[in-house]
């Protein structure tokens, strides 16, 4: 995956709670066997059905940074959620709330999830929508967002940031481990359950 | 220490901990669908990686799958290609499938536990939300993304931060007519759809011990509506009754050493969770929602709120979307709501039980003549059990759909899907815009009231039925 240093651009105010994960990608748009591609399905109903929203609005054309409200990404565990966001132009979403599984997963791409105290997220959006031209930065390094003369702090755990500053993918790092795993493996019980053979009648 | 069922599980997994990473998790069962794997197998091929344990890894065909003339190639060439790509990378890395057509398909989370490879204190992940479903035995099990996928399918492990620690404690005796799926939307109603963050919850108390275990599924299947990582039970006789005679369950020695085990898998007296809620069973009654995410529901006695009374502005103006896009005035009493269309299905209520809750009300009744009515059975096994019931027959009589086993119109994927506008009562876990299909409305409901609703064609609680003598 790509490393995720820092990262500068314009910014798009999402004022909506509850952004589940059919609304960034709908179903049948999961059914592609790709892993690139994904950007038409980005908020398509939304973009398709309501003129006004944010995302057709010409002033915020081009921006990387999604300014989301509570509960970002709730609902399926698609990871096509996370790539089609990318596709989409977008490096960074900030919200007070995200759903687990869509947090996790953006760290696996290198999309960076920031979370900011519901005021803040506010602040930042009345700033953005006052000048859509607004440069909004997104530093991992520092672990800060900052805006105009506003810096905002945010926290992350060193294990996660050093993965994203690096780049690297977890099963790489995993492979260091595999005496653990084998020694593991060879003290689980032996009526535990497997798929394989098939013990089903035929 | 005392310590929670979820930490004991999560403990006797752990593979590795070490100060300032994350832990190392040994995955015991890995499920596998067709919709989130493709570019996890891509991945190891790609790095030249094999499935190190297939042993443990199981596949089935679910969500894109046709419910008519299941053994006709798919019509829709990229779903048809999403579903060879599976059978291509299951053959190809060793992997045990349950394609289309075999005795042992259906949804993923309905085929794990019936074939016993769902067992208490195993650690299960699926790329797939609703892996909850499996906590019902006491087991910890989560959905995952893609690239965990991959992961998973290359080291049998993932690594994980241990999570915060949840009870929901329900206790008192259920009201007739009341099920699982009326207390897991009570509970979501009262805690939100991100009040589970975080956490794994435990769901305990003397009406959650009353449940089946096919009720359990019901409320562990959507602990992720509530945002939480994962839902579980502590195993019992109910659990152990259950897995008793299964495929791929223990048997002889092996059994007696298992149930030995599973017996200690409960929460210690004296175990400290970070949150606690509590539920009078005795007060609840049947819930369907009225808005666009399954925290918005409410008893079907209500009436659609009104938006403005709402002191948060965030769910003001949630309320507001949702009312629009489902085309609800404030006030309508929720039981005058028309459907279209009534899904019994899906990985949260498309098993046995509900099918069997569902013909007791439909038998000697009629659907709706401007309701169409769609029985998805969640898998070949159950579909097989209810026709050898005569439960097919009465769904038939009544003047509903009877099906073949799969997702169906629980997501936007395969040809069962609501048309724009339309609305339908649904036994699934998500309201979501446009997941039945594009434009469709959706109110979740239990299998009792989606059997009522049929016949009216309104929303109608069970009871009311029998009031109306219909
Ligand atoms: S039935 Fe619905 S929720 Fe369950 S696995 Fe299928 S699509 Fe997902």
């Amino acid at each position: 995956m790509d490393a995720f240093i820092t990262h500068t651009g314009t910014a798009v105010p999402l004022k909506r709670t509850n952004v589940d994960t059919d609304q960034i990608i709908p179903a049948e748009y999961l059914k592609r066997i790709t892993r690139t591609g994904f950007e038409d399905g980005l908020f398509v109903a939304w973009r398709t059905n309501e003129p006004d929203f944010v995302l057709n609005q010409p002033q915020y054309a081009g921006a990387s940074v999604l300014v989301a409200g509570p509960d970002f990404g709730t609902g399926s565990s698609r990871e096509h959620a996370v790539w089609a966001l990318l596709d989409g132009g977008f490096r960074a979403v900030i919200s007070s709330r995200f759903a687990d599984i869509f947090r996790n997963n953006s760290t696996k791409s290198g999309l960076l999830t920031v979370l900011l105290p519901q005021a803040d997220v506010e602040a930042l959006w009345a700033a953005v929508e006052a000048d859509p031209t607004t440069q909004v930065t997104v530093d991992l390094q520092a672990k800060q967002v900052t805006y105009r003369d506003v810096t905002v702090p945010f926290e992350i755990d060193d294990y996660t940031r050093w993965r994203l500053l690096e780049g690297l993918d977890d099963v790489g790092l995993t492979e260091r481990h595999l005496d653990d795993i084998s020694r593991y493996e060879s003290a689980r019980p032996a009526w535990l359950p497997a798929a394989l053979p098939s013990r089903s009648p035929a | 220490m005392p310590k929670t069922l979820a930490e004991k599980v999560y403990e006797a997994h752990l593979v590795r901990s070490t100060a300032g990473e994350p832990d190392l998790l040994y995955i015991d069962l890995h499920l596998v669908h067709e919709v989130t794997s493709p570019q996890a197998f891509d991945g190891l091929r790609a790095a030249g990686r094999t499935v190190r344990r297939p042993d443990l890894t199981m596949a089935t065909e679910d969500h894109n799958v046709p419910t008519l003339d299941i053994l006709a190639p798919i019509a829709d060439p990229i779903s048809r290609a999403q579903v060879e790509a599976l059978r291509r990378n299951a053959a190809e890395f060793g992997v045990r499938l349950a394609p289309m057509g075999d005795r042992d398909q259906g949804i993923v989370h309905v085929i794990g536990p019936q074939l016993g490879l769902t067992q208490p204190g195993m650690t299960i992940v699926c790329g797939d939300s609703h892996t909850s479903t499996h906590g019902a035995f006491g087991a910890l099990a989560f959905g995952i993304g893609t690239s965990e996928v991959e992961h998973v399918l290359a080291t049998q492990t993932l690594p994980q931060y241990a999570p915060k620690q949840m009870a929901v404690t329900v206790d008192g005796e259920l009201p007739p007519g009341v099920s699982a799926k009326d207390i897991i939307l009570a509970v979501i109603a009262e805690i939100g759809t991100g009040g589970g963050q975080g956490h794994v919850i435990e769901y305990r108390g003397s009406a959650i011990e009353a449940l089946s275990m096919e009720a359990r599924m019901t409320i562990c299947n959507m602990s992720i509506e509530a945002g939480a990582k994962a839902g579980l039970i502590a195993p019992d006789a109910t659990t152990f009754a259950y897995l008793e005679g299964r495929p791929h369950a223990p048997h002889g020695a092996d059994w007696d050493a298992a149930v030995e085990y599973w017996s200690t898998l409960r929460t210690d007296e004296g175990a400290v969770f970070d949150r606690e809620v509590h539920l009078d069973a005795a007060t609840l009654t049947p819930y369907v929602t009225w808005g666009t995410n399954p925290g918005q529901g409410l008893p079907i006695s209500a009436s659609v709120p009104d938006p403005a009374e709402f002191a948060d502005e965030g769910d003001r103006v949630a309320a507001e979307q949702a009312l629009a896009y489902m085309g609800l005035t404030a006030g309508t009493p929720l039981s005058e709501i028309k459907v279209d269309t009534v899904f019994l299905g899906s990985c949260t209520n498309g098993r046995i039980e509900d099918l069997r809750v569902a013909a007791e009300l439909l038998r000697g009744r009629h659907v709706d003549p401007d309701t169409r009515m769609l029985v998805v059975p969640g898998s070949v096994q159950v579909k097989a059990q209810a026709e050898a019931e005569g439960l097919d027959r009465v769904f038939l009589d009544a003047g509903a759909e009877w099906r073949g086993a799969g997702c169906s119109m629980c997501l936007g994927m395969n040809p069962d899907q609501l048309k724009p506008g339309e609305r339908s009562a649904s036994t699934s876990n998500r309201n979501f815009q446009g997941r039945q299909g594009k434009g469709g409305r959706t109110h979740l409901v239990s299998p009792a009231v989606a059997a009522a609703t049929a016949v009216t064609g309104h929303l109608t609680a069970p009871a009311a039925l029998e009031t109306a003598g219909v």
